[in-house]
């Protein structure tokens, strides 16, 4: 761009230099051996830098809007027209004296003036060239093109065609209706709002008034003194002053006549915006509040309505005035009690269960000191959640583009107000799950991790839960050196109450163990415990047992509880115990106590002791067959001679194998006791 | 999936259970039942023979309303049970609170 610059300027010096010459040795007949044509290849060089100049320049500029151009065309021609002007000045100053009559001295400031016309012609071309292709096509810039070329061309006449002569005119007359077919191209005027194309109005004046100017100021020196280099002589140049002031003319003409729409126009780009703005609220986090301020903020707009509403419906039938514009909620309500009484509006305004076709309702009032009225229901999620509705105080307010445009504005609030939902929704699920992970860890720490026990015997055990959190509790108590309490429970019901039992289960325990009781007395208390705090229909099953390793005894109790396995290694079969018992919780008062059942098994080393909880023998494959208290038995006789731990994987991997794909729906716990 | 069917028949109300009760459907038992309690019924047959299962959740229903039924003097017999579903009965103790019979006539006699 520099380079261009200084070409431009280098070409002018060279240009000034060679004409001066010429003229110093006209004057003083020497001949200077330069042709006359240098100084006109100069001049071309002199346009074209400056057109590239002027060219680039504009590029950075690029984001500018049209009446900022446009400034640039003004500020450029207020310059180049005052230098212009002073030049002028000088000349006339000095015109009687001998130094307004030397030729190379006239012919200098002539110079300079060439240099000043050619800047602003140019660079106005140039700006016009901006507005003409500001919607670009294909077609416009081929034909765009076709005329630089025609300009170009017409800058090398001077070499081949005399001034004035038929071709030139001919010539000329084809670059000038070339340039009025350009000049048709006037796209950026719509977009001005009412004031700028009151400024581009003035600013298009003044641009005609600095060519005036120069046209005018090039005559007078074509006429007063001998130029080498007369401008006037140039196709280029006339051809450029008549298209600068061509576009000139369609652009004022094209502007004076688009005043009186362009608030239309203003308005189609304010709703344009506005519904963005509807459909991007959502995005920019805000609330429904948000979005339906917008709503009735553009819609009133765009229908220029003289008040209107929004309402939402609270509960039922009754609605809120949730935002009420230029008129009070005492008389909005007034105002919705004369619409209800027509019936097509009050049948609209009324909550609808179903989704309604009818997307608004329009009329005419007497009743009011609004004629006319809009109304659209709101719907989100297929429900009608409420209204909008826009009065103006003229008769048939509201025309058909009017309707169209609203119904678009409410049709997209629907839309932002069903995604806010539904991101809320999101939202809420999300934390809930957190907070489900967190129960989950909490309530995983309710069991325990170490199991008690002695050399005598070897204890594992597992858990799983179908939900996040689960129902299913065991522990292991330390009674004395010799006896130790073990608890295997199944809180009725899944999920997240079962799993508050559950750690009312815990505390029961907790409290209970340490008072040593025997097994009939723990139930007896658990029951009691329990039955003051669980719901009406909520119980508990446990299988009790206390394990005596001195005696090689065990005492136990099932309440509810899953008959416990047990494998007897003297016979190698594996049997369940079958006993009587009942749930905690099941009878609240003291005549549970008839119902517990202490039972009592002696064991030998390399006997096994299987807990579970019903999860386990419901297991359900894809055939709905449950995985069944025989195939338990089967797998732990044919697995009973393995460590605790190996008995409990071979078992749980028969369940897994066994409902292979399924998924498991209960919570699911297994405690093995190995004796040694 | 459960059905809950209901027939009111000279002097008792007969509830038949077609299906599987579990967690999520437990809570249309319970309204069945507290139903019935409410419109002052004195003797109340449930067949249970197109019962297919049902879980803790759905036995809780029975459980919860043993005291009132015992309060009001109501008659709350079940019949036709399969010995699956019986056995759960059983294995919680259900069947010594609640009085489960065989077939119909058998419900009917208490």
């Amino acid at each position: 761009m520099r380079l261009t610059l200084l070409l431009a300027v280098l070409s002018w010096i060279a240009m000034v230099l060679v004409d001066l010459a010429l003229v110093f040795g006209e004057q003083n007949d020497m001949v200077i051996g330069v042709p006359q044509e240098a100084s006109r290849f100069l001049l071309i060089l002199y346009f074209i830098s400056l057109f590239y100049y002027f060219n680039q320049r504009i590029k950075r500029f690029e984001d500018l809007d049209f009446i900022n151009l446009l400034w640039k065309v003004f500020a450029t021609g207020l310059v180049t027209t005052i230098i212009a002007f002073v030049i002028k000045m000088v000349l006339a100053s000095i015109s009687t004296s001998r130094l307004g009559q030397d030729a190379v001295w006239v012919n200098l400031l002539y110079h300079i003036n060439i240099g000043l016309v050619s800047i602003y012609l140019i660079s106005t071309f140039v700006v016009w060239k901006e507005l003409i292709l500001y919607q670009r096509s294909t077609q416009l810039i081929k034909r765009w093109n076709l005329f630089e070329y025609a300009l170009l061309i017409g800058m090398f006449l001077v070499f081949f065609v005399e001034p004035y002569s038929s071709e030139f005119i001919i010539s000329l007359t084809f670059l000038f209706l070339f340039g009025l077919f350009q000049s048709v191209n006037l796209k950026w005027v719509p977009y001005l709002n009412f004031k700028q194309k009151w400024q581009a109005v003035l600013l298009v004046l003044l641009a005609s008034v600095y060519l005036y100017f120069f046209f005018d100021s090039l005559i007078d020196y074509s006429k007063a003194y001998p130029l080498i280099n007369d401008l006037l002589d140039n196709a280029f140049i006339l051809a450029l002053f008549s298209f600068i002031f061509l576009y000139s003319v369609f652009s004022l003409l094209v502007i004076l006549f688009n005043l009186p729409t362009s608030s239309v126009f203003e308005q189609k780009l304010v709703e344009a915006l506005n519904f963005q703005r509807l459909s991007q609220s959502i995005q920019a986090g805000q609330s429904e509040e948000q979005v339906y301020d917008i709503l009735i903020d553009s819609s009133m707009s765009a229908v220029y309505a003289d008040a209107g509403w929004l309402e939402i419906y609270s509960s039922g039938d009754d609605c809120e005035f949730q935002i009420c514009k230029s008129l009070s909620k005492e008389e909005a309500s007034k105002t919705r009690k004369v619409l209800t009484s027509v019936k097509s509006m009050g049948n609209l305004l009324q909550k609808h269960e179903l989704p309604t076709k009818k997307e608004h309702v329009g009329a005419t009032l007497r009743d009011s000191s609004f004629k006319s009225v809009l109304i659209f229901p709101i719907q989100v999620n297929k429900s009608h959640i409420g209204n909008l509705v826009l009065l103006k105080e003229v008769k048939d307010g509201f025309n058909k583009e009017m309707i169209n445009i609203v119904s678009t504005f409410v049709s997209q609030a629907s839309i932002s107000v069903e995604n806010y939902e539904l991101l809320s929704e999101a939202l809420v699920n999300e934390r809930y799950k957190e907070e489900l992970k967190i129960a989950k860890r909490v309530q995983r720490a309710l069991l325990p991790d170490q199991l008690h026990h002695n050399d005598s015997f070897e204890i594992v055990a597992f858990s799983e839960a179908a939900d996040e959190v689960g129902g299913d509790y065991y522990e292991t108590y330390n009674i004395s050196d010799d006896k130790y309490a073990l608890i295997l429970g199944d809180v009725s019901g899944k999920g997240t109450s079962a799993a508050f039992n559950m750690s009312q289960m815990k505390g029961v325990f907790h409290s209970l163990s340490p008072l040593k009781l025997d097994v009939k007395d723990f139930l007896k208390y658990a029951n009691q415990a329990l039955g003051s705090c669980l719901e009406k229909h909520s119980f508990i099953t446990v299988a009790y047992f206390i394990i005596d390793t001195a005696k090689q005894e065990m005492e136990f109790g099932r309440a509810g509880q899953c008959p416990s396995l047990f494998y007897e290694k003297k016979t190698e079969r594996a049997f369940y115990f079958d006993t009587k018992g009942m749930a905690l919780g099941m009878v609240r008062n003291e005549h549970y106590e008839q119902y517990i059942h202490v039972n009592k098994q002696r064991y030998e080393a390399g006997d096994v002791l299987v807990l579970y909880t019903d999860g386990i023998i419901e297991a359900r494959n894809s055939q709905k067959e449950e995985f069944g208290m025989d195939r338990l038995a089967a797998v732990l006789q044919e697995h009973a001679e393995k460590s605790a731990e190996e008995i409990k994987d071979k078992l749980m991997e028969a369940v897994y194998t066994f409902c292979e794909g399924t998924h498991v729906d209960d919570d699911y716990s297994l405690v093995i006791v190995k004796f040694i | 999936m459960v059905k809950i069917e209901e027939k009111k028949e000279t002097g008792y109300l007969l509830i038949t259970l077609i299906g599987e009760i579990d967690a999520s459907n437990s809570l249309e038992l319970d309204q069945t039942i507290a139903r019935a309690l409410k419109s002052g019924e004195q003797h109340i047959v449930v067949d249970g023979s197109r019962l297919e299962y049902i879980s803790s959740a759905g036995l809780g229903v029975f459980m919860s309303y043993i005291e009132d039924m015992k309060a009001q003097n109501v008659k709350f017999v079940l019949f036709g049970l399969s010995d699956k579903v019986y056995s759960v009965f059983r294995i919680l103790g259900l069947d010594e609170l609640l009085m489960i019979k065989a077939d119909k006539s058998e419900a009917l006699e208490v």
